[in-house]
């Protein structure tokens, strides 16, 4: 991206030329990566950005060609989140972060392919079917932010927007090798983002370097009145410096090397950890008591958030209607049951069922709490370290169709990435290696609240030390 | 089972969504296992544990009370499924 | 057999806010359907609420003139279920943090008064409006309405008549229409009631089973309601048969109530804390600035009323029902010291004329000093309490002062007796045989000859004189 800039500005690049090239390579790409691909606003703000660097405007931005994941909202441009129940949704507003990006003057390309309502680490149950991993077509690129993540590492877009619920930025961009930031709760407006869990969304960006990612951060953070849960304070604009890691004090928590974790992911993640010991870092043993339950809270809470969030999508006022239907209950619940897909609904479902009478204390109301003991673990944790780091994911990228009928054991793989949600903290994930059949491996590295500076810092410090970044499928 | 089909059902009407009969017993099933895992959540003791809705410590997000341009009628009518006179029309509803 | 009523109520009142409670929408009635709308009260996909202040401090408002406690933790809470004027799938409402707690009224009933306790205030948006059509198999949806800003009231079950549930809601109504936070307005929805209702036989101490009420949109239909409801009850129970714990609407066409839903259909509403939102914490500040606003309230203004002018207090009442009248009450006595005589003229003349031309007191021709002169003229045998009509009236038309309709009419009332007894002479002379009557005995003919003078004079004549005029004129 900074790389694209530059070359907007001595080598000549068009802007115009660059964005009809990768809207043909999008319109060309197999990998099934774009639900929407806006030809015509790109290049009309392609031509705008052309203008404005001609005039010697030096914003970075301009002119950058980004792909914007389809549960974010796009004013003029279909917002579907992969579902039937909204294939026809043209929102009449930009999100936030879309404003932001357009006041950049970025070139938004188009609407990426995701797991329905971003439910999901693979993008299998998007209604177009799955992306596919630029690096292994037979391998997912993740979810639920896959398209984002296939887009930036196939070079269809410079960098892209995810959200990231339980993991949905921090996986796709481990396996499709691009690194991706899950933001702090609160520091980049929600408006605009479809919710799926409002306690534990957050929009963040995906590019293939760090100091790219803070770039895209820089732009999208912010207070925003819109938002009741956006944090008001002080954001000061991310050094691309590297950072000076002597004494940095990493954490490793003994559990996230435990049982479960593939042994090649181990490897390159240890060995990215020595590197950060090369580089002066100070490796600690953090323990996280409560990690454990990570997942069952995670799933309690998403799913009874979701089962409210998703309840809007009843064929009244935007959305698919089944149009065949005898009363107004039969229209509900006709349009609900063919308008979303089965891992949808089974979260509905769930989440119903967590929420409803005689079950939420031992539910709902017990997961708040262990919440609450997984957040003060983070804290204690934080006292002994600056950054935690482990794996982003227990395994490397598995097959698009490998875990559909599994839907415990798919939820169990998000182990690592769903307690920075649950306690709302920055994590971000960089390449660290490759498997033998050369397939990406990332690293997680979590920070305490507003500590993007940090995480992003020792990103762009490891990546001036290592070149899995640099590698092309 | 610890979810079962007539509470599948009764759920199901909650979510206002249909399933055949092949789904509910899926759902049993799969319901039942991801809910067996979740009471892993009973060891903890979470006795004078408050619950956490935010993971945020702010307060008080309010606005004035001052107007905002609502959206053009046609804006708010363009994704209706069914309109009528300018309003949204649903199958009737008998009180 | 005797037997106790037990009444509670659930009161919702929609707020004089200008906008939303989550969004910058008018919350202007009467609009054109789905003008008042935005993304966020349609409840699209992805959009965020933002809570209004002057929600807040409405509420605070309300539970300070309630005698309530005011939560300093808030805390909003979702209501999850289906229906097509309710956007978002769920209410966002208040549940286990209200924002008022523990409160009470004090009402009027009887010649006594009697304690009703709220149990809780909070703060919640309305939803749509749908609109039926007999003729069609299509219902409407306007969401003008959806967003709208409600505080829900409810009481203690601490009423035991209709008579008391009615009063209760009269003077709920009074005050938070003083408070200047709900136009009152029954017909068009902006304050409306449900009641839960038992009865069980006189002095047991185990409740009966309740039924919910709704549909009652005056305080006709509430006591209509609530009296079908206890007869209903009592015969149930008279025949051995069981009260069933259901919602019932009222039928004001039939004057019946029936049953909506029963028990078993009654809803989960799966409540949860709204995570859109954030904690609302209300401090002593913001207590103390609100209750610098606060007006002096009905009841206590009633009695005053009473106490402080002597007048009775099925007047103080009467002038006390709006807090602009009782305003202008008090403005009139700022220039004339008779408070009975002030307090006829409003409950005749000026509500009258208000309610037929619909006007608003503070908008009135005829201000509180223009009513005082006028009736100090009446008082200081100027003009007629008759006369006086028509000033009143040319004021309201013209808003001219009295005195200077009184001069450029004429309507100086005569108090000259030359002048009545020449003109009295007059009408004797032309009227021999009825003078000959009264001289006969028919002494009745008296007031013949003073309504004859006072249409001579159009009303003018001093009527006391007029009187002793012609009869001495008879009697000579």
């Amino acid at each position: 991206m900074l790389e694209i800039a530059r070359r907007f500005r001595r080598d000549g690049l068009n802007p115009v030329e660059h964005v009809r090239h990768i809207l043909k390579e999008a319109h060309d790409d197999k990998l099934n990566v774009f639900i929407s691909i806006d030809d015509e606003g790109a290049l009309a703000s392609a031509e705008k950005a052309e203008q404005r660097i001609r005039n010697g405007d030096e914003g970075t931005l301009l002119g950058i060609p980004i792909a914007v994941k389809d549960n974010i909202c796009t004013k003029g441009i279909r917002t579907t989140c992969a579902s039937n129940i909204l294939s026809n949704f043209v929102p009449p507003y930009d999100a936030h972060v879309v404003e932001r990006l357009k006041q950049r003057g970025c070139v938004i390309i188009g609407k990426t392919n995701m797991d329905e309502f971003a439910m999901g680490s693979t993008t299998a149950t998007s209604n177009i079917g799955p992306s596919r991993n630029p690096w292994n077509i037979d391998k997912t690129p993740g979810g639920s932010s896959g398209g984002s993540a296939a887009a930036v590492a196939a070079g269809l877009c410079a960098g892209a927007l995810g959200s990231d619920t339980g993991g949905s930025i921090r996986q796709p961009a481990s396996f499709c090798g691009v690194t991706g930031l899950k933001p702090t709760y609160g520091s980049v407006s929600r408006f605009g983002l479809v919710a799926f869990a409002s306690s534990l969304d957050q929009i963040g960006p995906i590019a293939r370097t760090a100091m790219d990612v803070a770039v895209l951060y820089d732009a999208i953070k912010g207070y925003d009145p819109k938002d009741s849960t956006s944090v008001n304070k002080d954001y000061k604009v991310t050094s691309l410096d590297e950072l000076d890691l002597k004494g940095l004090k990493i954490g490793i928590p003994p559990m996230f090397f435990g049982e479960g974790l593939n042994h090649e992911v181990e490897k390159a993640v240890r060995e990215g950890i020595s590197i950060f010991k090369e580089l002066g870092a100070e490796v600690v043993e953090v323990k996280l008591p409560h990690i454990k339950y990570g997942v069952a809270v995670y799933y309690i809470v998403a799913t009874a958030e979701a089962s409210s969030n998703l309840a809007r999508y009843d064929g009244v006022r935007y959305g698919w209607r089944e149009e065949n239907s005898r009363d107004l209950v039969d229209m509900y619940a006709s349009t609900r049951s063919r308008g979303f897909n089965d891992e949808v609904k089974r979260r509905i479902m769930l989440g119903t069922y967590a929420l409803s009478a005689g079950y939420y204390d031992q539910y709902y109301e017990k997961a708040s709490r262990v919440r609450t003991l997984i957040i003060e673990d983070f804290k204690e944790a934080f006292k002994a370290c600056d950054i935690i780091a482990g794996p982003t994911t227990p395994t490397p990228p598995f097959g698009i169709y490998d875990m559909l009928d599994d839907p415990l054991s798919l939820y169990l793989l998000d182990i690592y990435t769903v307690p920075a949600n649950l306690a709302g903290l920055p994590a971000l994930s960089i390449p660290c290696g490759f498997t033998t059949s050369g397939l990406p491996i990332g690293m997680q590295l979590m920070a305490p609240a507003f500590g993007e500076d940090l995480l992003l810092g020792a990103g762009i410090t490891f990546q001036a030390h290592t070149s899995f970044h640099e590698e092309r499928p | 089972m610890k979810v079962d089909l007539r509470e599948v059902e009764h759920v199901s009407r909650l979510a206002r969504i249909y399933l055949t009969d092949t789904e509910k017993s899926k759902f049993s099933a799969e319901l039942s296992s991801i809910l067996e895992y979740m009471d892993l959540l009973s060891e903890v003791d979470t006795t004078d544990v408050t619950p956490t809705v935010h993971t945020l410590s702010i307060i008080n997000a309010l606005r004035h009370d001052a107007r905002k341009p609502s959206i053009p009628h046609d804006d708010a009518l363009q994704n209706a499924p069914s309109e009528s006179n300018g309003m949204f029309s649903v199958p009737k509803v008998i009180e | 057999m005797d037997y106790d009523v037990v009444i509670g109520l659930e009161v919702h009142i929609q707020l004089l806010t200008d906008t939303k409670i989550f969004c910058g929408c008018l919350t202007k009635f009467g609009d054109a359907p789905n003008t008042n709308v935005c993304p966020v009260c349609l409840g699209m996909p992805g959009v965020l609420p933002v809570l209004n202040e002057k929600v807040v401090d409405f509420g605070i408002k309300l539970g300070l003139a309630t005698n309530s406690t005011i939560s300093e933790r808030n805390i909003f809470a979702r209501k999850n279920y289906f229906y097509p004027d309710l956007p978002k799938g769920y209410q966002i409402t208040q549940y286990d943090y209200p924002l008022c707690k523990k409160g009470f009224l004090e009402i009027d009933v009887d010649g006594g008064s009697k304690r009703i306790g709220i149990t809780r205030i909070h703060m919640e948006e309305d939803a749509g409006k749908l609109i039926h059509d007999e003729k069609e198999d299509y219902s409407y949806v306007d969401f003008n309405r959806s967003g709208v800003p409600l505080l829900e009231i409810v009481s203690e079950p601490d009423m035991s008549s209709t008579k008391e549930a009615v009063a209760y809601l009269k003077e709920l109504r009074q005050i938070v229409m003083y408070l200047g936070i709900c136009d009152g307005n029954m017909e068009q929805g902006s304050f409306r009631c449900d009641a839960n209702i038992s009865v069980k036989p006189k002095g047991s101490s185990t409740y009966g089973i309740r039924t919910e009420l709704k549909n009652m949109n005056s305080f006709r239909n509430v006591q209509n309601a609530l009296e079908y409801e206890i007869s209903r009850h009592v015969e149930l129970i008279e025949q051995g048969k069981q009260v069933e714990q259901e919602t019932r609407l009222w039928d004001a066409g039939l004057g019946v109530t029936r049953t909506m839903r029963t028990k078993e259909e009654s809803h989960d509403y799966r409540y949860f804390p709204e995570p859109d939102l954030i904690p609302l914490i209300v401090d002593s500040v913001w207590i103390e600035r609100v209750k610098k606003t606060l007006p002096e309230l009905p009841r206590e203004k009633r009695h005053r009323f009473a106490k402080d002018y002597g007048i009775p207090m099925y007047d103080a009442e009467v002038l006390t029902q709006q807090r602009d009248v009782a305003d202008y009450f008090e403005a009139c006595l700022k220039f004339i010291d008779a408070p009975k005589d002030v307090s006829n003229w409003i409950m005749t003349e000026v509500l009258r004329v208000l309610k037929e031309e619909s006007i608003d007191i503070t908008k009135f021709n005829v201000t509180p000093e223009m009513l005082a002169n006028m009736i100090a003229l009446i008082k200081k045998g100027v003009i007629s309490g008759k006369i006086a009509k028509g000033v009143f009236e040319e004021m309201h038309r013209t808003g001219k002062a009295a005195y200077i309709i009184v001069e450029e009419k004429g309507l100086l009332q005569i108090t000259d007796e030359g002048v009545l007894r020449e003109k009295a002479k007059a009408i004797l002379d032309s009227h021999p045989k009825e003078v000959k009557s009264y001289k006969d005995g028919k002494v009745q003919l008296l007031g013949f000859f003073v309504g004859q003078l006072m249409k001579e004079t159009r009303g003018k004549a001093n009527p006391k004189l007029a009187n002793k005029v012609i009869k001495g004129l008879l009697e000579e």
